[in-house]
């Protein structure tokens, strides 16, 4: 088992995506019940499907001296890195730091592969890339990464973590080492995915694609609706070790990092890998299942992903302990569900507030009591948030709530 | 801020490069490299059938993962991982792109899931039964020096023996217009916490600045220079010969790690 590790301080997060851009639209969306899926309306992606879709991304511009990374990813990570004034907050902490002080830990499943498949439609007549396609910034995983770090002027490590559906979960355990062993005093961490050819058509050809909008733990779920996501952090030395860091900020207290081992695009079959992935996150932060108030599931949608993650929550905890899925709001954001369901699992803490699972009528029989459809007002102490990708890749979460 | 770990097995392939013990003496430039001498590698740990169905990525980086992992005497199954690569699956990134412009309902459900960046590390914790922690990162040019810190970094947090491998593949078809690459390059490294076993003491500091690009065996300097999983050449030289060395390798745009390896002590 993993020794406990000291808190880390969120002293700054914000989330963009089909259910609006910042905090106040997604508690709002969220409080509303309001979903952010819409019918697939991409004419160069002809697939009847539904989508949770950022609006108004085709008008974002980026800043001139940053123009050689266009690509709808890094479009919605400037968007996103424009809300709830992260921005601004990014770069006090880069001058409170230093610009080499501050590591850069962002996670991505397509990173802008979109503008790549651009470029292929746009291929001259000798199949070559056009010369406003011949940026080799943007034709790469590390796009996003290399992208923000231009864009905050920072100097220390940066990675872009690739790691399918919990790309943007792992960040937190990065940056939880880099600031544990001293190699950086604070961390920026986040995680941007974008709808694109290859997702949606590529979970098409899995035959995971929800023709209606998900209906995430409903016994008749059939599948996911794909959605798009940015979501950032700030991760400093808690409250107890740095005196100016506020003590009503919330805590990443524990993850859980693991395989399963098993299978590239399925579960395994009695989530052995998400139990231990579970058990390490519980470990660092020093607490049992019983501990725990409310988990944000990763709850795709998908018949097997769902039926996994429910027997697990069944047996591993108490009927007091709720949880959700958050993804009939969003949609599955891949790359970026772990920073968008990491930041709602924030809004719960921080506002007394627990979401149901948007979409879903009648809960899958495997579920316990845990799981709920409607919202719920209680004051939360700790709460989880579960990511799990392809490869047999997941990741857990442990954040607590603020002192008052 | 310094980091120390040991490095208890290495692995290497690459074009006339076939394994780390084959190929010593022509990273310390001894003997001639036949670059011309590609062919796919053929990782023991999958299976006749896996093998030829595999993507080229996940063969570089199982046979790498093994070789490092042998040479360690380390159990898989309880090694977190570590995979970076700066671009990926090539092959699989050209297919997808060209089959969406014409028949994009034609995508092929194996290729989508090995297209994700973490296939390699996926398919070895199948391959091995490895259910610790694994990831795959990139950091565009700088990828094997910031994957080297990440995971020395984690060996030393977690006080576990971590796997690092990295690669990267030739470019396939237009992205070859945008991507250098025209050899692939694989290399792995197991590094432990202490020295319980034997090997090389590593020790890495952060310093602010661009990073020199240290010389490498002038037979490799077209892969050093093309593909970044090469990049780990001066670190393989050091391994290569029979004394301490000092290099600085590139851990980002703005980032310098300061390396020293030790004598590999048995």
């Amino acid at each position: 088992m993993p020794a406990r590790i000291q808190p880390l301080a969120i002293t700054a997060y914000t989330a963009t995506s089909a259910a609006g851009r910042g905090l106040e639209q997604h508690t709002a969306a969220l409080h509303e019940r309001r979903s952010g899926l819409i019918e697939n309306n991409f004419p160069e992606h002809p697939l009847p499907c539904f989508i949770g879709r950022v609006a108004g991304l085709e008008d974002v511009e980026l800043p001139e001296a940053l123009h050689a990374y266009d690509a709808r990813n890094n479009r919605l990570a400037w968007l996103g890195l424009n809300q709830d004034d992260f921005f601004a907050r990014a770069l006090a902490l880069r001058e409170r730091y230093g610009a080499g002080r501050v590591a850069l830990v962002l996670g991505t499943s397509t990173s802008s592969i979109g503008e790549t498949e651009t470029a292929y439609r746009e291929l001259d007549s000798a199949g070559h890339f056009p010369a406003s396609q011949r940026r080799p910034a943007v034709h790469q995983p590390h796009s996003l990464g290399a992208f923000v770090q231009a864009a905050l002027g920072l100097e220390g490590p940066c990675l872009t973590i690739a790691t399918a559906c919990s790309s943007s979960a792992k960040v937190f355990a990065s940056a939880e080492r880099l600031l544990r062993t001293g190699v950086a005093d604070a961390a920026i961490v986040g995680g941007v995915d974008t709808l694109c050819g290859s997702v949606l058509f590529g979970f098409n050809s899995l035959a995971l694609v929800s023709p209606q909008p998900c209906r995430p733990f409903d016994v008749e779920r059939c599948g996911l609706s794909l959605g798009e996501a940015a979501g950032f952090g700030i991760l400093e030395r808690s409250a107890a070790q740095t005196a100016d860091v506020d003590k009503s900020a919330p805590r990443l207290i524990g993850y859980g990092e693991s395989s399963d081992a098993h299978h590239m695009s399925a579960p395994h079959p009695q989530g052995l890998g998400a139990q231990r992935a579970l058990d390490d996150a519980l470990a660092r932060a020093g607490l049992g299942a019983s501990d725990v108030d409310y988990i944000n599931l990763h709850g795709t949608s998908t018949p097997q992903n769902d039926a996994v993650e429910a027997a697990l929550v069944a047996r591993a905890f108490p009927a007091t302990t709720l949880a959700s899925s958050t993804k009939g709001w969003t949609g599955h954001t891949l790359g970026a569900a772990g920073i968008l369901e990491a930041v709602i699992t924030l809004i719960a803490l921080q506002r007394s507030f627990v979401p149901g699972t948007l979409n879903a009528r009648t809960l899958d029989p495997v579920c316990g009591p845990q799981i709920i459809l409607d919202n719920r007002e209680r004051a939360l102490r700790v709460a989880l948030s579960n990511s799990f990708g392809f490869g047999g890749n997941n990741c857990c979460l442990a954040f607590a709530r603020g002192d008052a | 801020m310094n980091l120390e770990v040991v490095i208890e097995g290495v692995g290497l392939w690459a074009a006339g490069l076939p394994g780390w013990e084959a190929s010593r003496a022509r990273i310390s430039g001894e003997v001639a490299v036949d670059t011309a001498a590609a062919t796919r590698p053929a990782p023991a740990l999958l299976a006749p059938t896996e093998r030829r169905r595999a993507p080229d990525s996940v063969l570089l980086a199982l046979e790498v993962a093994q070789q490092a992992t042998a040479m360690a005497g380390r159990d898989a199954r309880d090694m977190p991982i570590l995979f970076a690569s700066a671009f990926g699956d090539l092959a699989i990134s050209d297919y997808l792109c060209a089959t969406l412009t014409g028949a994009p309902l034609q995508v092929s459900p194996t290729k989508f899931h090995n297209s994700v960046h973490n296939a390699p590390a996926g398919y070895w914790a199948i391959a091995t039964g490895c259910m610790a922690g694994t990831t795959a990162m990139s950091a565009g040019e700088a990828t094997f020096g910031a994957g080297l810190l990440e995971a020395a970094l984690l060996a030393q947090s977690e006080n576990v023996p971590v796997l690092f491998a990295v690669y990267d593949l030739a470019a396939s078809g237009p992205l070859g217009d945008v991507i250098a690459c025209r050899l692939p390059f694989a290399a792995a490294f197991v590094l432990a916490p202490g020295h319980e076993r034997g090997g090389a003491s590593l020790r890495l500091e952060l310093r602010p600045g661009t990073a020199a690009l240290a010389p490498a065996p002038s037979l490799l300097q077209a892969v050093y220079q093309e593909n970044p999983a090469a990049r780990c050449l001066p670190l393989l030289s050091a391994l290569a010969e029979p004394a301490a060395r000092t290099f600085e390798l590139s851990a980002g745009p703005q980032l310098t790690l300061h390396t020293e390896v030790g004598l590999w002590l048995s």
